[in-house]
């Protein structure tokens, strides 16, 4: 855009609601309640330590799912007739329309004891069946209240997020490619493994950025359907803020540590992406 | 000429009721330059495409040195395909795009001929090396593709295509996205790689020249059917058929009348030609290429017009010429201003007579002559090359 002024609103948005808080952020971490400057409220870190690897380790799990279903998922779709397309699309995208918690609550009685699909697995004798045979006393799969349900939210919410980004890219792969690489001599193996994943591979970098940072920051997930047992960074910055543990300065401590972390682990990511686009997202 | 290597077989190709081609037969020699000419749509990709395997035929049959390969999927012919928008790989530089063939195919080991090995690393390399040399690109190796040019990245696409020695290199309107300078160049360039690695070259174009300065062999094609087959000489000097007459090169076409052999007759007069074995009194179609037509004065003229348009070329002038109503197309180095009155003089071998076919009346008027060259920019793909006529 030749016209600079145009841009005016978003710089002021961007200044107001994005630069603004970062900068109050560092300046809360690095002060005490008395508003003194400190350092104190990093080197307490170590006590935390639990909750990042939980996060982390979740959120990696997470990603790594997300790839495994959405990436297959993207690449037929890719090869599937416009109309074919439109319909995965509408339905993958669909339950992003509804409200986060709303969908959260309908795994939490999906999920429990006496949810539905315990419930169902009962009706149809499945825990008699696995009662007579092993003699135990079996009455429902526990599946609430732990860290599956915990990545079964993760990956329930943000796999969409996943999904998109291959999908554009793959099908952006110009097919004459395809049949040069064919042409040469290689068969479809050959072309998936030497053309269209490499070719695919920002998209996948995108898809993981956006899967995996909502993932590693998400909280209410883990109070919802991890049962409050799990503790992750989300919950335990937002307890700094609005719990009864009261302390903005830990809590945006924690929060530019976490911030840190992500960047790196992205720029270590993006080296293996390097000269590629579409990886701009950070 | 040498033997016979590939041969499409009463091919038929459908696309729901569209014919694409329709009943083909064709034979193409061992290294030779082959090259199918005709306007976008008349199916000359579709027959690159099922012989490098990435169609087949609806009907017929496809033979390679004697075998039917209509079953062959692309990656076992030995045909190699240089694609029109070069199809690169961008995410490998130019020597491993050029080394794909080999790295992806086995080769028998030397030690135990029954084993498959890879082609060993410092032969990928002789061999990349001198692919890259043959295209003029020795050293480029290390670069990426969005690094180089248009032109560099067509000489990347045949050193990739040829790394592998096909025996044939399929060729899809390579240098369509070239400009006009860059592209005279390289179809000097291609003929001299075609001869020096000693391979068919099946080459697809709609540009006329391009066909005419590169071809052993033109397949003249329209609607799906072959029109003409012959050297660029033969197709220039004797065209089968209005089409491509008019196709190749410019060409005034008149309604003539056969009295005899070597004698013509049109506009009431008798020409002497060199065109012989018609029926007496058959009606013909005449061609007069526009360079065979000398302007003399009225007085000793063997036709007399009015001219009513001059365009200078450089070499010489089109000039439009109106004989009765019809409008002839000259070129010639003498200036007739607009509105005078000439007379034209026209050799017995200048005269070319054909048949009488379904394209007959269909061409070779230029009384709509700038309207003609508006037609040959429309074509999607001929947008960028169809200028320079």
């Amino acid at each position: 855009m030749r016209n600079r002024a145009l841009a005016i609103p978003y710089v002021v948005w961007m200044a107001l609601f994005v630069i603004a808080p970062l900068i109050l952020i560092v300046i809360y971490a690095f002060t005490a309640k008395d508003g003194g400057v400190t350092l104190s409220n990093f080197s307490n870190m170590g006590q935390y330590f639990p909750a990042f690897r939980h996060s982390f380790v979740l959120a990696v799990i997470a990603t790594l799912i997300c790839i495994l279903i959405g990436y297959p998922l993207a690449y037929f779709l890719s090869k599937e007739s416009v109309m074919v397309r439109k319909v995965a699309m509408m339905l993958i995208m669909l339950p992003m329309w509804m409200n986060f918690l709303l969908r959260t609550y309908a795994w939490m009685s999906l999920l429990d004891d006496n949810g539905l699909i315990n419930q169902f697995l009962g009706s149809i004798g499945l825990f008699d069946l696995i009662n007579g045979i092993f003699g135990t006393n079996l009455t429902c799969f526990h599946m609430i209240n732990t860290q599956g349900a915990i990545i079964l939210g993760m990956v329930y919410n943000f796999l969409p997020f996943m999904i998109m980004p291959i999908f554009s890219v793959i099908d952006k792969i110009d097919p004459k490619v395809i049949e040069a690489a064919q042409d040469l001599g290689a068969n479809n193996t050959m072309v998936f493994r030497k053309v269209i994943f490499p070719l695919s591979l920002p998209g996948v970098l995108s898809g993981v950025t956006m899967v995996f940072i909502p993932s590693v920051s998400t909280f209410a997930l883990s109070r919802l359907l991890g049962g409050g047992k799990t503790l992750l960074l989300g919950d335990l910055i937002e307890m700094q803020f609005l719990g009864n543990a009261y302390n903005p300065h830990l809590g945006s401590a924690i929060a530019l540590v976490m911030m840190v972390i992500v960047l790196v682990c992205m720029a270590i990511m993006n080296r293996f992406g390097e000269g590629e686009e579409g990886v701009a997202v950070l | 000429m040498s033997k016979e290597l590939i041969r499409l077989s009463d091919c038929v190709m459908k696309f729901d009721d569209d014919v694409i081609l329709d009943h083909i037969n064709l034979y193409i020699n061992d290294k030779e330059f082959l090259t199918l000419l005709g306007p976008s749509g008349c199916g000359k990709t579709t027959m690159l495409r099922i012989i490098g395997g990435f169609q087949k035929p609806t009907s017929g049959d496809v033979f390679f040195d004697g075998v039917r390969i209509n079953d062959v999927p692309p990656h076992r012919r030995k045909v190699n395909t240089v694609f029109q928008k070069y199809a690169l790989f961008t995410h490998m530089n130019i020597f491993e795009n050029v080394a794909f063939g080999l790295r992806i195919n086995k080769v028998p080991d030397p030690k135990d001929p029954k084993r498959l090995i890879k082609v060993p690393e410092a032969e990928v390399k002789r061999r990349v090396e001198e692919a890259l040399t043959l295209v003029n690109l020795a050293g480029y190796g290390k670069r990426s593709v969005n690094s180089l040019s248009g032109g560099q990245q067509q000489r990347v696409a045949i050193a990739r295509a040829i790394v592998n020695r096909p025996q044939v290199l399929l060729l899809d309107e390579p240098l369509g996205a070239l400009d006009l300078k860059l592209r005279k160049d390289m179809q000097i360039e291609l003929k001299r790689i075609q001869q020096q690695v000693g391979i068919t070259f099946i080459y697809v174009t709609h540009d006329q020249e391009e066909a005419l300065t590169m071809s052993d062999t033109i397949v003249v094609m329209n609607a799906g059917k072959i029109q003409q087959i012959g050297t660029p000489e033969d197709i220039y000097n004797e065209p089968k058929n209005a089409f491509v007459a008019d196709f190749i090169g410019e060409s005034n076409i008149i309604d003539g009348v056969m009295h005899e052999d070597y004698v013509v007759g049109m506009y009431g007069r008798k020409f002497r030609c060199l065109d012989k074995g018609f029926a007496p009194g058959e009606a013909v179609d005449v061609v007069i290429r526009p360079e065979d037509i000398d302007i003399v004065s009225e007085a000793e003229g063997q036709l007399t017009g009015t001219v009513t348009e001059v365009t200078f070329k450089g070499v010489h002038y089109d000039t439009i010429v109106d004989f009765r109503g019809f409008k002839w197309l000259i070129q010639t180095t003498d200036y007739s201003p607009v509105g005078s009155r000439i007379g034209v003089k026209i050799d017995p071998d200048g005269f070319h007579i054909m048949k009488k076919s379904p394209y007959s009346g269909m061409f070779g008027d230029y009384s709509s002559y700038s309207a003609e060259y508006d037609e040959l920019n429309e074509g999607p793909d001929e947008a960028e090359g169809g200028d320079e006529e």
